[in-house]
């Protein structure tokens, strides 16, 4: 609660929640909004914005209506960014635990197979696993997860190693509880802050690998993305240019939201360590 | 000696390292449908599965999981990377072709994010809360979140299509032959709009990284003695403070040589240079899955070698680092 009602003063959170609350309206007005398929053809190719009432964004290079795939895009956005972000963390948070909680010889192996994750570049390896796996949206998002979970990992590592020799830790270990609950039910819920503010940078920049992915026609072409509409915009960029401005505005307002909000939760729940920047 | 010592050490740690990520590659490998032979098969219009059998022997491909490990080891040992069926080449003398392109790419986004991120960062802690930060720290976090390949098409829309004061694609003029300093002239042109494209994000975090450490730095007790024995305020700043200040700097800079290659993928595309980011993404259309391993394990040394380096400029900015430390 305390931590909520300081969310509420921080102007970078409002400001974030404010644009997070249009995408999210965007996102679950789509079917109401438009109900006919985003990717079905709608109308002459290539209308300008306002020019045709039916078309308020304008029709994009075959013809697809714009402006609902900007509201159903919203939609393939904000899951992928929810279930990569769900995925990262939840692996980090397993990792973390397990090597910063018994140490040793399982934490030397756990940080080895960390480092390799961060020694590879992550949109590189990205693209080997849809080459792998496929581009359907929900393994997509999967796979997004796996290349985004070390930076989780070391937070949370770093966590139980100042956590596990705490007190409550031994008193614990004194009741006779397993490890397991010690690891998930008593160091877990000290050790999540820093992991939770973490989390709007993974969501941030799952949004952003998709598109990118999107963009270089790698992403599933049966969902309407951001990224697609604006590689179709390129191919128009001379003649058309808001069938790529638009999308690309739309990103960029969504993932500012998210860090917006990150900034906001840090502040709230460090009051101590509050930036200096 | 020290430095060459600790450089050694780092060296050693990142072995194990890149075995991981051979075994990982190996294991994917193992999970992804057809193989070489099927694809070498399909190509020739072939189903003669004696002749596969025959050429899984030969490629190393047939006999159990552990033979086929030993082999791809060895392989990668001798830098053999396999042979591209779409290329009609070496992976690695396709990969070799492609390095130079993006080295320079990457090597004048670098710069550029660090030089350009270090000048605005001072500025900024030196009006510290007042407009120009706040409006310095606003733009960093919007640059944060723009798409690389957006801001990319949106410098191509700007400044080739409608202000036509530079190229919208390609590392060379391909009507014109030049040679000597016109061929160098005229990549820098070239060059101009990728660099920004993949520094800007760089850029936004080193403007709040020397922000952060450069007034830190000057809250302690030596910047107080260096004024005290009448240094000018540039002096103070320049050769004590910036210098201590460089330290996360270069730190991040490692971090970064990963997500940089990412983003060189994305660049490349949007500015059809001929790079390794861009072989990446021909390789992903052409399923050329033996082309992708080879980038993988390449850009995964490429980032270790950085790292090395890196190691290398921090132990000589810092005489504090030992090996071990």
């Amino acid at each position: 609660m305390a931590v909520l009602k300081s969310l509420a003063r921080s102007p970078s959170a409002i400001i974030g929640a404010a644009l997070l609350l249009l995408i999210l309206a965007m996102a679950a007005s789509a079917g109401w909004l438009f109900p006919n398929d985003p990717l079905s053809l709608a109308g002459r190719p290539l209308q300008a914005p306002f020019a045709n009432p039916r078309f308020p964004l304008g029709t994009d290079s075959v013809g697809r209506n714009v402006a609902a795939q900007l509201f159903y895009g919203a939609r393939t956005s904000l899951l992928i960014g929810l279930i990569s972000t769900i995925v990262a963390i939840v692996i980090g948070i397993v990792v973390g635990a397990l090597a910063g909680f018994y140490g040793r010889w399982i934490d030397t192996a756990l940080m080895r197979v960390t480092e390799a994750f961060q020694t590879v570049p992550s949109f590189i390896l990205l693209l080997l696993l849809v080459v792998i796996f496929g581009s359907h949206i929900g393994t997509l998002a999967l796979t997004i997860g796996v290349v985004s979970w070390t930076a989780p990992a070391r937070l949370t590592r770093a966590e139980f190693l100042t956590l596990r020799n705490r007190e409550f830790v031994q008193a614990c270990r004194g009741l006779g509880m397993p490890n397991w609950r010690i690891i998930f039910f008593e160091i877990l819920p000290n050790a999540l802050p820093p992991v939770i503010v973490y989390a709007s940078v993974v969501m941030a920049f799952s949004i952003l690998l998709e598109s990118a992915l999107a963009f270089l026609g790698l992403s599933d072409p049966n969902v309407a993305s951001w990224g697609n509409l604006i590689a179709d915009g390129r191919r128009v960029l001379r003649t058309a240019a808001y069938v790529a401005t638009l999308p690309g505005l739309v990103i960029l307002i969504t993932v500012l939201s998210i860090s917006l909000i990150g900034q906001g939760l840090n502040d709230a729940m460090n009051p101590r360590l509050r930036r200096k920047d | 000696m020290r430095i060459l010592r600790l450089a050694l050490y780092r060296l050693a740690v990142s072995l194990p390292c890149m075995l991981i990520i051979l075994l990982g590659l190996f294991l994917l490998l193992q999970l992804a449908p057809g193989d070489a032979v099927d694809a070498l098969m399909g190509q020739m219009g072939s189903s003669d599965t004696a002749l596969a059998e025959t050429l899984r022997q030969q490629y190393g491909l047939g006999g159990g999981v552990a033979t086929r490990l030993a082999v791809y080891l060895l392989n990668v040992l001798r830098l053999d990377l396999g042979f591209s069926v779409a290329y009609n080449q070496p992976v690695l003398t396709v990969i070799l072709q492609r390095l130079p392109v993006t080295l320079l790419l990457m090597i004048s986004a670098l710069s550029f994010a660090f030089a350009a991120g270090m000048v605005v960062g001072l500025l900024a802690a030196r009006r510290v809360n007042r407009w120009p930060d706040t409006l310095i720290s606003m733009l960093a976090l919007i640059f944060y979140a723009t798409p690389s390949f957006w801001i990319g098409l949106m410098g191509i829309l700007v400044f080739a299509v409608k202000l036509n004061w530079l190229p919208s694609g390609g590392i060379n003029d391909l009507s014109a032959d030049y040679s000597g300093v016109r061929l160098v002239l005229d990549t820098a042109v070239h060059l101009i709009l990728p660099t920004m494209t993949l520094a800007l994000i760089y850029f936004a975090i080193y403007v709040r990284i020397t922000r952060a450490s450069m007034l830190e730095v000057m809250t302690l007790d030596f910047i107080r003695t260096a004024r005290a024995k009448g240094l000018k305020e540039g002096a103070v700043l320049v050769r004590h403070a910036l210098r201590n200040a460089l330290l996360p700097m270069v730190t991040i800079l490692g971090l970064q040589a990963g997500g940089m290659l990412g983003g060189a993928v994305v660049v490349e595309s949007v500015f059809t240079l001929p790079g390794l980011g861009r072989l990446a993404h021909e390789a992903v259309i052409q399923r050329d899955l033996n082309m992708l391993l080879g980038i993988v394990f390449m850009s995964s040394l490429l980032v270790i070698a950085i790292n090395f380096i890196v190691d290398l400029v921090y132990a000589r900015i810092d005489p504090r680092i030992e090996a071990n430390g």
